[in-house]
């Protein structure tokens, strides 16, 4: 599969995930979302950024779980709720922020 | 969903064979179904914890950062045997730091890392509900 985003053409795999971490970039994001009929605000992108720093220093996309606990030490206790980044991400937290920040599937989902 | 008591023993090098990454993929699968997860390093798996990992000039991925992350996954159960370090002139300090926070304790930042005999690590093994060797 492969998705365009300003006039270029990217590989994604068969679930819409980005092939090369490398490719990545903010109009990738804008329009994997709008495939997906969602439009990205300022939340949206805060813990998209977040998913980016996380992978850059660990390497790995991080579990719901972990996510939810290490969103609410770093944006505020209000945002590590699983409700706050469900209404975000109605596809599921990890799954789909994780595929907007360009990063693999996150490991533990099946 | 019951838990149980799960053991991640690892023996080998980790660069030279797939072992090592695979065995910390279900190491963090296991931890993101909240089982109680351990995990143990003995003979050439010691390297696997080795500070300052570079694998630039073999062409694959170093994925040794992720060991920083167990304590998010709230595995904060690491025991390193003595004798395979010592054998291989190394100690703890050669070792990344990996610490958890621990809830029962005011977040505290404390050391995940146990140096443990073969003898004590016999008694851990022994323990165990299930036991994986990578």
């Amino acid at each position: 599969m492969t998705i365009e985003a300003g006039g270029k053409t990217y590989e994604t795999d068969e679930e819409g995930y980005l092939v090369n971490l490398s490719d990545w970039n903010d109009e990738l994001a804008n329009e994997m979302a709008k495939a997906d009929g969602a439009v990205l605000d300022e939340n949206h992108w805060e813990v998209i950024n977040f998913l980016r720093e996380y992978y850059e220093e660990y390497q790995i996309a991080p579990a719901v779980r972990v996510l939810t606990k290490a969103v609410g030490k770093k944006l505020g206790k209000d945002k590590g709720t699983s409700k706050y980044l469900y209404e975000l991400f109605p596809y599921g937290p990890a799954k789909q922020a994780c595929k907007y920040a360009g990063l693999p599937k996150p490991t533990g989902c099946v | 969903m019951a838990t149980k008591k799960f053991l991640y023993v690892n023996r080998t090098a980790p660069h030279g064979s797939i072992y090592a990454q695979e065995s910390l993929e279900v190491v963090l699968i296991a931890a993101a179904f909240e089982q109680d997860v351990s995990l143990a390093f003995i003979d050439d798996g010691v390297y696997q914890l080795m500070q300052n990992q570079d694998t630039s000039g073999i062409g694959s991925k170093n994925f040794s950062p992720t060991y920083k992350a167990l304590g998010d996954y709230d595995v904060s159960k690491i025991y390193v045997e003595q004798e395979s370090l010592e054998l291989r002139g190394l100690g703890k300090d050669d070792l990344m730091p990996l610490t958890y926070e621990d809830e029962d304790d005011d977040w505290a930042e404390k050391d995940s890392i146990h140096v443990v005999s073969s003898k004590e690590l016999a008694e851990i093994i022994d323990q165990q509900d299930v036991i994986l060797n990578f």
